[in-house]
């Protein structure tokens, strides 16, 4: 499996969502915002700060521990 | 009255759509929290008046957030006659998520499909009928911005009001859920309790984890949903991921269906200005040179083209009124009151609208452009560093224009802990009722260096509120910052229109203000001025002069230590351009005709202009900010210690300023 955390993707990468990790409340957030399982991700940008990544189109900033724990499949 | 709340994802037009079905003016903003609170408006159609409630963003009915806390509770608890869905077309996915929640409570719901204008451009195709069908609820295109489709979802709305339902899909949990949502719902029927919801709509939520639901419900129910939660864990994962899954599935299948979207991802305007706005090194360096531009436009374009001309009216309005007094032989006292309190006081403030005008409308581009996101996240590394939460900028840059606002907008941060100690650091971001004073002070002692000076308060300000969010975060508050998600819009060309009803709304109540709450501490001090009868009006020994000499001595070590000078600030505390409003008033009278700035220039020298402008920028805020703490904290002790901390630093802070400056041989 491909499986690697967010924050480790760099710019221009791609992948769908496979996991969320962390407590119930945090998952559920993200999934309601759109990182629910297989809805693929473009990272826009990870240098310094948070990352941005693209969901179809829609870019969200998300900081750099919360990217750690969202677990994306690589293309 | 029927009424119809608009409900939606953050920033999918809500608002824009709120007030072209009211013809009000609130807010709209292109950043996701703009609206925080619920607004209410009415719309007349075809002789019949409807309530129309716009609710703050949100993207699911779990309330994470104080605001959207605010939204649940209004959808589930007031039980709207029916709701209008706002769907932002571009992003389809994810916005009927909230959707799908909506439909499972049973509500009525009709969808506004909204930016349809956007998403033509990117070539996102949707078969409006088709979406109808499968999610079973009409849908109307909308272009809320250019009010295109408004008609036809009032008239379908109203229409909908007065029909039933039709049946709708159900959403296909699984065999594991609803083997328990069946038990659970049995288990709720025979009990006696009324919750005044579907059971099985309740026995879903219960599963989810809802708060709200398991709030109302009775302890015997949570126990068996506990159980029931605990069966599915078991058996496959936590029912509350499951759930939310089989909605996206749920979801994708109509998507799937009804909407087209072009392959190929395209680079958009919007990714190319984000490589440049939020780069790694330049981003915040640009967001700087915004800020100062944004500054020097304004004394540009505020002081130099159009206050000229105001100064010339107000002038040649002061002396016809003066002229006027003398030539109905108005009583000494009269005249003394409007030339002096009001012309001398009000007008001080009023002097200062054109500046204000401009730097509101620039702000106000800014803000409509979607750069405020952006803003936020190049200054998230700064926050962080201090242990505060990124949207606390916004709630920051918010305040920028007044500070409740910008304390109402610590709404959206999800922990209480990063919302209290936004909303205690708040004050110290200047707003723009402060501003009139360090016009005052900067055009009297710093006439060259303008815009530099201001630009310098107001990141003074900043760096003093993080200071002290540092050192909260560090002492009063336990716990972690919460995690970091913000969404960050596509960027949007402000319309003129936008922009200067936006501009107008603020500019409107900074003169309301002027005319009644600066009016009235005007009069009230003015009397206190020329008493005791036959005193020397405006002298040390009116009242108003012995209470700010009482007061004096506490300034004296800070430079600034004239009963005028505390006098004004003590007025300040009712609302802040009630200080230049008095000093207006008391220099105006002392000599005959002078200018606030002259008197100014004569009563401070540039060390104590600086360190009086430093302790009007940090001293305890108006009366409207406190209470609005306390609304917000819901405690007086935080509203109290607020008033009182930012005093103490304010005065520690130019006490500092005067007495280091006095060291290093300034005057
Ligand atoms: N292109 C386009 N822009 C729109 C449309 N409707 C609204 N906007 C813009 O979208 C942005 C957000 O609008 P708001 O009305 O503030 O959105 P909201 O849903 O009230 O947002 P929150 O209060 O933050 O939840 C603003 O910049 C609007 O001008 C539309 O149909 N087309
Ligand atoms: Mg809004």
């Amino acid at each position: 499996m491909n499986n690697m955390p967010l924050s480790f993707f760099s710019t221009g990468e791609k992948g769908t969502v496979e996991n969320i990790l962390g407590g119930e409340k945090v998952s559920k957030r993200l999934y309601e915002m759109g990182f629910n399982k297989g809805t693929e991700v473009k990272v826009m940008k990870n240098d310094a700060g948070p990352i941005i990544v693209s969901l179809s189109g829609y870019k969200i900033a998300l900081g750099r521990g919360l990217a750690q724990k969202i677990l994306i499949n690589k293309q | 009255m029927n009424t119809i709340a608009l409900v939606g994802n953050p920033n999918s037009g809500k608002t824009t759509l709120f007030n072209a079905l009211t013809g009000t003016n609130q807010h709209v903003g292109n950043w996701p929290g703009v609206t925080v609170e619920k607004k209410e408006g009415t719309l007349n159609f075809k002789g019949k008046k409807y309530n129309i409630v716009d609710l703050p963003g949100t993207y699911s009915l779990g309330a994470y957030s104080e605001d959207e806390v605010v939204a649940r509770d209004f959808i589930m608890k007031d039980d709207p006659d029916i709701v209008i869905n706002v769907v932002d077309a571009t992003n389809i996915e994810r916005n009927l998520y909230l959707t799908t929640q909506l439909l499972e409570m049973g509500t009525k719901v009709i969808i506004a499909l909204n930016m349809m204008d956007e998403a033509k451009e990117k070539n996102i195709s949707i078969d409006i009928k088709k979406l109808s069908k499968e999610l079973g609820v009409p849908v109307i295109a909308t272009v809320a911005s250019k009010k295109n489709g408004i008609d036809d979802l009032i008239k379908e709305a109203i229409d909908f009001m007065g029909r039933e339902k039709t049946s709708q899909n159900k959403i296909d949990y699984g065999k594991d859920i609803d083997l328990e949502i069946n038990r659970l719902k049995e288990v709720i029927e025979n009990s006696n309790l009324n919750t005044g919801y579907p059971a099985e709509w309740v026995a879903i939520k219960l599963l989810e984890g809802d708060e709200y639901i398991s709030k109302i419900i009775d302890k015997n129910i949570l126990n068996i949903a506990q159980e029931s939660s605990d069966t599915i864990a078991v058996a496959a994962m936590e029912p509350e991921l499951i759930i939310v899954d089989k909605r996206y599935e749920f979801i994708g299948n109509i998507v799937n269906k009804a909407v087209k979207k072009p392959k190929e991802e395209v680079i958009t305007k919007s990714d190319k200005i984000d490589k440049v706005l939020t780069h790694k090194w330049f981003g915040l360096p640009i967001f700087a040179l915004i800020m100062l531009a944004v500054y020097q436009l304004t004394f540009a374009i505020g002081e130099d083209i159009l206050q000229e001309g105001l100064n010339a009216g107000m002038e040649a309005l002061t002396e016809a009124i003066e002229g006027f007094l003398i030539n109905v032989n108005a009583p000494e006292l009269l005249t003394a009151f409007i030339t002096d309190g009001i012309l001398g006081g009000v007008g001080a403030v009023v002097e200062f609208v054109p500046l204000i005008m401009v730097l509101y409308l620039l702000l106000g581009i800014l803000e409509d452009s979607g750069y405020m996101a952006r803003a936020a996240y190049v200054m998230d590394r700064i926050m962080r560093s201090v242990g505060l939460h990124g949207k606390t900028f916004i709630s920051m840059l918010v305040g920028v224009g007044c500070n409740v606002p910008g304390i109402m907008a610590t709404r959206t941060l999800d922990s209480k802990k990063d919302r209290m100690i936004a909303i205690l650091i708040n004050p110290f971001i200047s707003c723009g009722a402060r501003l009139p004073i360090y016009l005052v002070f900067i055009s009297a002692f710093f006439p060259k260096h303008k815009a530099l000076i201001l630009f310098s308060i107001y990141a003074f300000g900043f760096l003093v509120a993080i200071i002290m969010g540092k050192i909260f975060s560090k002492t009063l508050f336990e716990g972690e910052s919460s995690y970091f998600v913000m969404e960050l819009p596509p960027y949007r060309v402000p319309t003129l229109k936008g922009t200067l009803l936006n501009m107008w709304d603020k500019v409107s109540s900074f003169l309301k203000r002027a005319g009644t709450v600066i009016f009235a501490v005007v009069t009230v001090l003015w009397i206190l001025s020329v008493l005791p009868y036959g005193v020397e009006p405006y002298s040390e020994a009116s009242i108003l002069g012995k209470i700010g000499s009482f007061i004096a001595p506490i300034f004296k070590p800070a430079g600034f230590g004239t009963w005028q000078a505390s006098v004004g600030l003590f007025a300040g505390i009712v609302a802040k351009e009630a200080v230049v409003a008095t000093l207006g008033m008391v220099y105006a009278g002392v000599e005959e005709g002078a200018k606030l700035i002259s008197a100014v220039q004569g009563a401070f020298t540039p060390l104590s202009a600086i360190s009086f402008m430093a302790m009007t920028l940090l001293y305890t805020p108006c009366a409207a900010v406190i209470g609005t703490v306390k609304r917000e904290t819901n405690s007086t002790k935080w509203a109290t210690f607020t008033a009182l901390y930012t005093f103490a630093i304010g005065w520690i802070v130019s006490v500092l300023i005067f007495q280091i400056g006095r060291l290093f041989g300034l005057s």
